[in-house]
């Protein structure tokens, strides 16, 4: 891909991100912290190409350690994210107070 | 030149871009509780078709090692799939481990911990990809001068020449990425309690920060010059002092911003990363962690009714105002929890404000009893969140979620203010500025300008607080104690909750 289109699918993605990120409702604010936060750990596609490359030891190791904080990251953010969804839950029945 | 670039095949850009849209859709689906969950899941999805992708256009590679002729210091060192595979289990198994034993109240220091680790691994792809430039194919094999662990500096005059362009993008990725590990390993202590809340203010900052900034832009476009390892590593170095710089002088209070804006950083070092490595779902996410961030930063300042600059500047709450030894002398009422379990049950409604204290103390277990001791009682039970309680967005309604109160019952600043008027009681648990009525009032209050919550129109306010003495994190004295309508409940905001628990009987 050249710099151009690299370059618009960035500026159209911002766009996204802007009205995307507008309509997350407040009380999901901390999990759109752990979802982001995991999926910015996509970085690991650079780690990956860098652990299987030949050349350069010394990259291949850093690929390494990059494979691994990238996967503390993907897994821990979205299994936290999880978690943290599964608790907002809903009144069971509109207007019963008499019941907790 | 530029066919050294990896020509990767249709089918892998598609698998990207899809990668990518699944990203988008994880995010849509915040836009509520119930369709959260499966834009999770879509997120989850999204990872493993780009790990899926990559994983399979690398590994064949190991398989049949590549040996460039020209390039006379390679090595054919690689990686076995099961040394990856080992990385990812290992990773993978904190990662999880962590999500599932991490308490609620924590979750702002987890958030900063990931932050960080997202930022490290940017500067390790980056520093891989200057040492291997032409497996990420940003080089033409040729005659430069590089390094690699096994030649020093220098020494090696046939390395690949790194396309300039690649130079910039892969400068600011690991600027971006050390910036963001420092700024969230000082973040973290702080949020952790490991170091403390309060500012670190030193001498002549706003020109070491400065002059920092611009010696990582000057070094970059040298480094379109001379990509010599010094002024990588130089680059990667500055970077990781001007986040430490930037993160120690902002205090406690300010955490939401911070925290937003570092997890806005993370994205956009995967962006650049993104460009270097020509990978569009790379770009697509760093594009939207990175608004992302930005957007949150701005709605936590101007919930504050601060500029992003003055937080960024820090110092915000060092100086402890004049007058608050006259102020503590004030009489204020007190009450019991018997006075307090009381008033409540003879409410038609009661709002609850909770703020950082609720956090602190694990309140929200014992807020959640009370409520429901409440509305067996016939009292109508609301919350009431401003969007800087807490240490983190959202922070708040995390915690009332995992006490399992209804997120129907949670409302927004905006959306709530206006019924503090008709509402009998409101209940300050462990939140202080976000309810001073000097904000809307006294121009000389520096936290004059700032939405608050009215709860001083309720006709009873129940202040929790744990004693007369302290103030809060913007360092001002807050008027409502000494209100003829309030009653202060000076304890613990757990052990007073739980007491008010067994008074309603």
């Amino acid at each position: 891909m050249d710099f151009i289109s690299i370059l618009s699918i960035f500026v159209l993605a911002c766009f996204v991100g802007y009205y995307v990120v507008w309509s997350v409702t407040p009380a999901l604010h901390t999990p759109l912290m752990s979802v982001t936060n995991a999926i910015s750990s996509v970085i690991v596609v650079g780690a990956l190409i860098a652990a299987a490359a030949a050349g350069s030891p010394s990259s291949k190791w850093l690929g390494l350690a990059a494979v691994t904080l990238a996967s503390v990251n993907i897994f821990g953010g979205f299994a936290v994210t999880q978690r943290m969804l599964s608790m907002y839950k809903k009144r069971e029945r509109q207007g019963d107070k008499t019941h907790g | 030149m530029a066919e050294a670039a990896v020509a990767q095949p249709a089918w892998v850009l598609l698998a990207y871009l899809i990668a990518g849209v699944c990203f988008i859709l994880a995010l849509r689906g915040l836009s509520g509780p119930e369709s959260s969950r499966r834009g999770n899941l879509t997120g989850m999805l999204g990872m493993a078709i780009a790990v899926g992708t990559t994983l399979i256009t690398h590994i064949p590679q190991l398989a049949v090692p590549i040996i460039i002729e020209d390039v006379g210091s390679y090595s054919t060192d690689f990686s076995t799939v099961l040394e990856i595979l080992a990385a990812i289990v290992i990773g993978g198994g904190i990662g999880l481990v962590t999500a599932r034993r991490i308490q609620m109240t924590a979750m702002p220091q987890l958030v900063a911990a990931f932050h960080s680790l997202v930022g490290m691994a940017a500067v390790l792809v980056g520093a891989a990809a200057y040492l291997n430039p032409l497996a990420f194919g940003i080089a033409a094999a040729g005659i430069g001068k590089g390094w690699t662990l096994y030649a020093p500096l220098s020494t090696v005059s046939n390395f690949p020449v790194i396309f300039p362009q690649s130079r910039i993008e892969m400068g600011l990725g690991v600027a971006i990425g050390a910036i963001t590990f420092s700024g969230s390993v000082i973040a973290f202590l702080k949020l952790n309690g490991n170091m403390s809340g309060k500012p670190i203010l030193l001498p002549l900052r706003h020109v070491i920060n400065l002059g920092t900034l611009i010696a990582i832009l000057g070094l970059i476009a040298y480094f379109t010059q001379d990509q010599s390892a010094w002024v990588f590593f130089t680059v990667v170095g500055l970077s990781f002092a001007i986040g430490f710089l930037l993160i120690i002088p902002i205090g406690g209070a300010d955490m939401p911003v911070v925290i937003s804006m570092l997890n806005s950083y993370s994205g956009w070092a995967a962006a650049a990363m993104g460009f270097t490595l020509h990978n569009s779902a790379m770009i697509i996410t760093g594009a939207l962690v990175g608004s992302s961030g930005a957007i949150l930063s701005y709605i936590m300042c101007r919930a504050m009714n601060r500029s992003f600059i003055s937080v960024i500047a820090g110092g915000f709450g060092a100086v402890s105002s004049g007058g608050d030894a006259a102020a503590i002398d004030r009489p204020y009422k007190r009450g019991s929890a018997e006075d307090a379990a009381f008033l409540m049950k003879q409410a038609d409604q009661v709002i609850i404000v909770p703020g950082y204290g609720m956090a602190v103390s694990q309140a929200q277990h014992a807020l959640k009893e009370m409520a429901d001791r409440l509305k067996a009682e016939g009292v109508r039970v609301k919350y009431a969140i401003h969007p800087v309680a807490g240490r983190m967005p959202g922070h708040m309604n995390v915690l009332l979620a995992e006490a399992n109160v209804p997120y129907d019952e949670v409302f927004e600043l905006e959306d709530i203010n206006s019924e503090f008027a008709q509402t009998d009681v409101a209940f300050v648990i462990g939140a202080n500025d976000v309810t001073n009525p000097a904000a809307k009032t006294d121009k000389s209050s520096p936290i004059y300008g700032m939405p608050v919550l009215d709860v001083e129109k309720a006709r009873t306010v129940l202040f929790v607080k744990r004693s007369m003495g302290g103030v809060g994190y913007a360092g001002v004295d807050n008027e409502l104690f000494y209100r003829d309508n309030t009653m202060m409940l000076l304890a613990d905001a757990k052990k007073m909750t739980e007491e008010i628990v067994k008074a309603l009987g």
